[in-house]
């Protein structure tokens, strides 16, 4: 066997059926899926103020739907992707200015990041209920 | 010897780095910093108008620094979702066709929206 056809054991890439969810590789894949989640909502922002420009029936099927339990579900529900993507945000840019790589470190940041998101969301619902 | 470290084929095809992937990183980091302060403004706006009147909503967008504040949100944060989108594309979207019609399909919906929405912005605080 020559040794360009000689097979290599160079370590493979992680393959996620077999891998065990950690908090650092979940916190990664969430903040894509609440950047996705934001993008869909910067698009129902945007008509939130066309409608609010727009006639008062158009606006008041917009705010039905707001007071409704699914436009309750996905307000709330998008509050807690903002949170969690700005808080998460932030500790890329601490990676990204060189800050925060030790493991320890990465996994001390990521709780932060969950507990304040979980407390500002929850804080957020209250208010909002009692407001309304 | 020479400096060029690319294959014989790779200089044959003549093709490289576009040389756009470093201003794509500094955009979105920066939208991300100007993101910072507007999102927290934002959330905590539309948490105290929850189920608010449209002539209160109103008065609250066509006032003045709402409207400023109001237009940076959607034309940064729209900025800011077309290029993370153009990532996530670029990651999971393997067949080119796909992936270019996706990635301008993204960027038309940012523009358009973010147009329509500041001309309702502009409309309300004008009183159009």
């Amino acid at each position: 066997m020559s040794v360009a056809n000689r097979p290599v054991h160079r370590p493979l890439s992680p393959h996620l059926q077999v891998y065990r969810p950690q908090l650092t590789s979940v916190l990664s894949i969430l903040h894509r899926a609440t950047g996705i989640a934001l993008s869909v909502g910067a698009l129902y922002l945007a008509t939130w103020v066309v409608c609010a420009a727009g006639n008062a029936k158009v606006y008041q099927m917009f705010q039905d739907f707001n007071g409704s339990i699914a436009g309750r579900v996905v307000l709330g529900g998008w509050l807690f992707c903002i949170f969690y993507h700005l808080l998460n945000g932030i500790r890329h840019l601490f990676w990204d200015a060189g800050y925060g790589f030790e493991l320890k470190d990465a996994y001390r940041s990521g709780w932060i990041v969950v507990a304040v998101s979980v407390i500002a969301t929850a804080a957020s619902w209250i208010v909002g209920l009692r407001l309304m | 010897m020479n400096g060029d470290l690319r294959t014989p084929l790779s200089r044959a095809r003549g093709l490289g780095s576009a040389k756009d992937g470093l201003h794509h990183w500094w955009a979105q980091r920066l939208t991300a910093i100007a993101l910072i302060p507007l999102v927290v403004w934002f959330a905590i706006s539309l948490v105290m108008m929850t189920g608010a009147e449209q002539a209160v909503v109103r008065a609250w967008i066509g006032s003045p620094y709402v409207m400023v504040l109001l237009i940076l949100t959607i034309v940064i944060g729209l900025h800011h979702g077309q290029l993370g989108m153009q990532v996530v594309i670029e990651d999971y979207v393997h067949n080119d066709g796909w992936k270019l019609a996706l990635i301008v399909l993204v960027r038309f919906l940012a523009v358009f929206f973010g147009l329509a929405a500041v001309v309702a912005i502009l409309r309300i605080g004008f009183g159009g």
